[in-house]
């Protein structure tokens, strides 16, 4: 059973067909990287994990969506548990206006958890899995818009780890940051795959070379070419997708 | 270390193990021409193969690497070093294999006097020796070691250029041996091709340690 697998998924936005019989597998602990031109579909298809299309009027879906081995738009399923499963990290860092601290807390309050102690415990863990614990520690009742960028966004990280998601889905997570912290992200996402499984959207494709194990080539909402990362960048077998890759169109 | 370094360090761990293959293969080769050991001989041709196989994961990996790293700097020029270097070594399996296969093939034992004037034994020594001053080099990211290759290669040359003379006249004074003469030939010609590998070997080191091009000056 692979951790993440979609079957057949159609998606239109009223008369768009924005998603095209998308049928794609992800293994646990692995990285997947979603590359294409803009308007491909990369984004939607990621917000099929965790739901958030279902937040968009008009939005019409059809196919499975199986999240280890359970469709996860099946009538039984609390979209509220799914978010805790199946984490999400944005583009632009969006953490909450309250301390470094109570923005890794919340996310376990919200959810009744009370022991101080606990929260304590997991919201040290959490920030040093984000690799943030060093550099925060000695101010954790800080604001967090009092970190830089790269900090702020290494914080929404902690803040998804902190209710132990097995699914982490980032879009563009380093698209608004720069080279260093871009780096430490992607160093982050290569520690991380160990304990979780990733899917990323990039438009950096280098990027999508240096951190991912597979790779999915979408383009107008097709997925043209789904491989090995180090096949993909390397001989891959559409001339679509080495068309892109190697910058002649996107 | 970041993915890349990780990367890198395995790249090069896998050169090392290669490198140490094709020493063993030269040291063997010369022991089985020594003590006219055809079983040690065949074992040198089987250690190619494991040689081959390094050959091509290791311009894979050396692939992979550009295509999903972009190296630059001095990590660029480690995988330009290492393609290279594996290609040399590759080419110094392939002479102690074709000096293996001499041992199998002769019919007759060489003549160790033979083999004592045209110092061919102390070109597989010099040889070893050089083979392994650039794992150290390589290890190092030594130049200075790495430099030391020139004079021995010197040494393979002289060597190489006085034994035709030497076996010219072996063969007027022992007209019956002319083959093994001529085989004997053939191994020094190996040894002194191994040797201009092993310079092309530290030609590149210093390339990657200190961003240097000596091909075609030295």
């Amino acid at each position: 059973m692979h951790k993440i697998e979609t079957k057949e998924i159609n998606l239109h936005y009223g008369n768009f067909h924005a998603l095209k019989g998308i049928n794609l597998v992800a293994k646990e602990n692995t990285v997947t990287a979603l590359i294409g031109p803009s308007g491909c579909g990369k984004s939607t298809y990621l917000r099929l994990f965790n739901r958030m299309n279902d937040l968009i009027d008009n939005v019409e879906i059809s196919g499975q969506v199986l999240v280890d081995g359970e469709d996860i738009y099946g009538r039984r399923v609390q979209v509220d548990d799914l978010r805790k499963k199946v984490g999400m990290v944005f583009q632009k860092p969006n953490p909450f206006p309250k301390s470094i601290y109570e923005n890794v807390a919340y996310g376990l309050r919200v959810n009744g958890i009370n022991d101080k102690k606990f929260i304590e415990e997991r919201v040290v863990s959490s920030l040093q899995q984000a690799a943030l614990w060093e550099e925060v520690k000695d101010k954790l009742n800080k604001s967090a818009f009092e970190l830089s960028g790269g900090q702020q966004q290494r914080l929404c990280i902690a803040r998804a780890l902190a209710v132990q998601p097995s699914v982490l889905l980032m879009d563009e997570p380093a698209s608004a940051l720069d080279p260093l912290s871009t780096s430490k992200i992607e160093e982050l996402i290569h520690t991380l795959k160990k304990d979780y499984t990733i899917i990323i959207v990039t438009h950096n494709m280098q990027q999508a070379g240096r951190v991912s194990d597979y790779t999915a080539f979408f383009y107008m909402g097709t997925l043209v070419e789904f491989n090995e990362t180090k096949i993909i960048f390397t001989n891959p077998k559409n001339t679509q997708t080495q068309n892109y890759i190697t910058g002649r169109f996107g | 270390m970041t993915h890349l370094e990780s990367e890198l360090q395995q790249l090069k761990d896998n050169l090392v193990e290669m490198w140490t293959l094709v020493k063993n293969q030269l040291s063997k080769a010369k022991e089985a021409l020594v003590t006219e050991d055809k079983d040690l001989a065949r074992e040198v041709i089987s250690l190619e193969k494991r040689v081959n196989s390094f050959e091509l994961s290791i311009d894979k990996d050396s692939e992979n690497i550009f295509a999903l790293f972009s190296p630059v700097a001095v990590d660029l020029r480690l995988v330009l070093a290492v393609i290279k270097i594996n290609n040399n070594l590759e080419r110094q399996g392939d002479c102690a294999k074709g000096i293996a296969k001499f041992v199998i093939d002769i019919d007759s034992s060489f003549d160790k006097n033979l083999l004592a004037v045209t110092r061919i034994i102390d070109m597989f020594d010099e040889n070893i020796v050089m083979l392994t001053e650039l794992i150290e080099a390589f290890e190092q990211e030594d130049g200075i070691i790495a430099r030391k290759t020139f004079k021995r290669d010197e040494f393979l040359d002289i060597i190489n250029d006085e034994s035709t003379s030497i076996l010219a006249d072996y063969i007027r004074n022992n007209p019956d041996s002319a083959e093994q003469a001529l085989q004997i030939l053939s191994i020094i010609r190996k040894l002194e091709r191994a040797g201009d590998h092993s310079k092309n070997i530290a030609e590149e080191i210093i390339f990657y340690a200190e961003a240097k091009i000596l091909k075609h000056k030295v």
